[in-house]
């Protein structure tokens, strides 16, 4: 019980500060995606995989004082970034184990662009399908975004090395 | 062999079905017909639209299959009667929306989220398996193009390349809500859920790679946001029917731990064996309806493992758990004590201490959320400029941007009040739980 809302609160943790909410979207699709313990349902949105689960975990867990979320306004948009308070680390490390090398996963994204891991979550969406079809679908999926063949190489080259580090 | 003109093959005459919440939903293509009464669309029938929420509302007994042809008729009336002729929409996606319209629940299991939650299935998956696989839908589909079948299943993953054909299915304001919202409204009784849905339609407007609502449709829009605000917290996060749900959500966990164990039941789950295995086929999956688990968990009140049986006559007869408001963040310790003392008490926590909350259940809020996180609803303003609904109206705005939690611990209130063995401890306990 509470297990998975201290799962998303230790991810946080590790993070120390994840900067917006599609960032964070990302993060744990690629976490799950790399076979680390998270239940959250993620389906396909115009943005690329994103669960509604999470959100609303998240908003559980800013209301329970678990988390933080600060609101940076940009302008034409808002921007919202967490935390994990104190009061949190103490319940995630009362419900929940560090899993092995899941610190070194979420350092890694963390320190990503939410347009790179958008790139890298959508290729592991389509993770099924030979790579010359995984790109084909960015360009289908993503095609205003334009990512160019170094980005993409770059997400390949990530998803091999968080291969390393993945849950057998 | 392909038939060139089955695309756009009409039938003789219109087919009607009188329908409750649209009056009637009307078929004219041949390509529809012929997908309604394929087997894997008829078995919707059996699948309730919201799993055990008939055991508080009486009247939602309706069913996936109602539903699906409600959608299917909203999204008829947009592309036949809104869209039509406007340049900025695709007259040849017509079909492939109708179809994945009507087909885009097809993978709905049993009691979809406690099913879905104990195997740990994604109906979309499902849904999109059906379409692909060897069924009557693919052959339907498959008469259309070879690829029309991927089609329908890439609209409904929403990875397909027209959004506007997504986002009429799948959005903040999409076919989906907009039948459902009025659909449940209808069965379970309730007054709120009703919107004017005629206006909406009206105000819609294909624009670039999205649908947007003319500013002059806000109203109307504002009181859809609000039947959805008030349907999640009157009807789908009923306590009640969640206490229903954690039941069913127990009794498959139980079947599924002593199928582990080996245990013998006395009528092998012949249904279930591929869900307890993980080794499900589509055929497994089609083949499993409710009335098939309603019949197991008769037979199962008659089996030897006494909490399988309980939780069995439990859900058959309506004896559900009872429940309290539960803080984790200044309770989460009081759950591990409470685990403890059920445990000295002879109840297995693991099955009669059940902690709930909304993130468990798969509805979702209006939000506009921050930028490129998902698609808000888009206002189109008289100048051309579009405007995201929480900007311009402050009763969503209001909504949107408040958060409400709920948490619920769940427990069998009437076991612990039983004379007999343990008195003392089973107070103590209900005397936590109480405050």
């Amino acid at each position: 019980m509470l297990e998975e809302h201290a799962k998303v609160v230790q991810f946080v943790s590790l993070a120390g500060q994840v900067t917006g909410r599609k960032k964070l979207q990302k993060m744990v699709y690629i976490a799950k995606k790399m076979q680390f313990p998270f239940h959250e349902k993620y389906h396909f949105h115009i943005y690329g995989p994103y669960s509604e689960e999470l959100t609303l975990r998240v908003e559980e867990l800013c209301t329970m004082g678990f988390l933080t979320e600060q609101m940076e306004d940009k302008g034409s948009y808002v921007q919202y970034c967490y935390e994990a308070t104190e009061k949190g680390a103490d319940f995630s490390e009362a419900l929940c184990e560090e899993p092995q090398n899941l610190k070194e996963v979420v350092y890694i994204l963390n320190n990503k662009s939410a347009r790179f891991l958008e790139l890298v979550s959508t290729l592991l969406y389509f993770d099924e399908l030979p790579k010359t079809e995984q790109i084909e679908k960015i360009h289908v999926v993503k095609g205003k975004l334009n990512f160019t063949e170094q980005e993409m190489e770059d997400a390949f080259e990530l998803i091999d090395m968080l291969n390393q580090y993945k849950v057998n | 062999m392909l038939e060139l003109s089955y695309a756009t093959k009409k039938l003789d005459e219109e087919k009607v079905f009188k329908d409750p919440v649209h009056r009637y939903i009307h078929v004219r293509d041949q390509v529809i017909w012929d997908l309604i009464g394929t087997r894997e669309f008829q078995r919707l029938r059996r699948i309730k639209q919201l799993g055990t929420t008939y055991l508080v509302f009486h009247g939602a007994e309706h069913s996936r299959f109602s539903h699906s042809l409600g959608v299917y008729e909203i999204v008829r009336r947009m592309v036949d009667d809104v869209f039509k002729g406007r340049k900025e929409w695709d007259e040849s996606e017509r079909l492939v929306v109708l179809c994945a319209a009507l087909l885009h629940d097809l993978g709905h299991g049993p009691f979809s989220h406690a099913f879905e939650h104990v195997f740990d299935l994604d109906h979309e998956e499902y849904t999109r398996a059906i379409i692909k696989g060897d069924t009557e839908v693919n052959q339907v589909l498959s008469r259309v193009a070879p690829d029309f079948p991927q089609k329908v299943s890439d609209v409904i993953a929403k990875t397909y390349v027209n959004k506007q054909v997504v986002s009429m299915i799948s959005s903040q304001i999409d076919a989906d809500r907009m039948d459902y919202l009025q659909r449940d409204a209808y069965f379970t009784g309730v007054s709120y859920g009703h919107f004017d849905m005629e206006r909406i339609l009206r105000v819609m407007r294909p624009q670039e790679d999205r649908i947007v609502i003319k500013s002059s449709g806000m109203h109307a829009v504002e009181d859809y946001i609000m039947s959805r605000y008030q349907m999640y917290w009157q009807v789908y996060f009923h306590p009640v029917a969640r206490s229903a749900e954690v039941i069913l959500n127990k009794i498959l966990h139980r079947a599924k731990e002593l199928s582990k164990e080996n245990y013998q039941f006395i009528h092998e789950p012949t249904h279930f064996q591929a869900f307890f295995n993980n080794n499900i086929e589509l055929e497994d999956y089609i083949s499993l309806d409710e009335s098939i688990l309603l019949t197991y968990f008769q037979m199962w009140i008659k089996e030897k493992d006494p909490i399988l049986s309980d939780l069995s006559r439990r859900f058959i007869n309506r004896r559900l758990f009872k429940y309290i408001e539960f803080d984790p963040a200044n309770e989460y310790e009081k759950l591990r004590d409470l685990e403890d003392l059920f445990i000295q008490a002879g109840i297995n926590p693991k099955y009669y201490l059940v902690h709930d909350s909304t993130s468990d259940l798969p509805y979702d809020f209006y939000r506009p959320g921050e930028e490129e996180e998902r698609v808000p609803i888009q206002l189109l303003m008289p100048n051309g400029e579009i405007k995201e609904l929480s900007r311009c109206s402050e009763i969503v705005d209001a909504i949107s941007g408040k958060r409400r939690s709920d948490h619920k611990l769940y427990f069998p209130e009437d076991a612990l009040l039983k004379n007999g063995k343990q008195k003392t401890l089973r107070k103590q306990i209900l005397n936590v739980l109480r405050g």
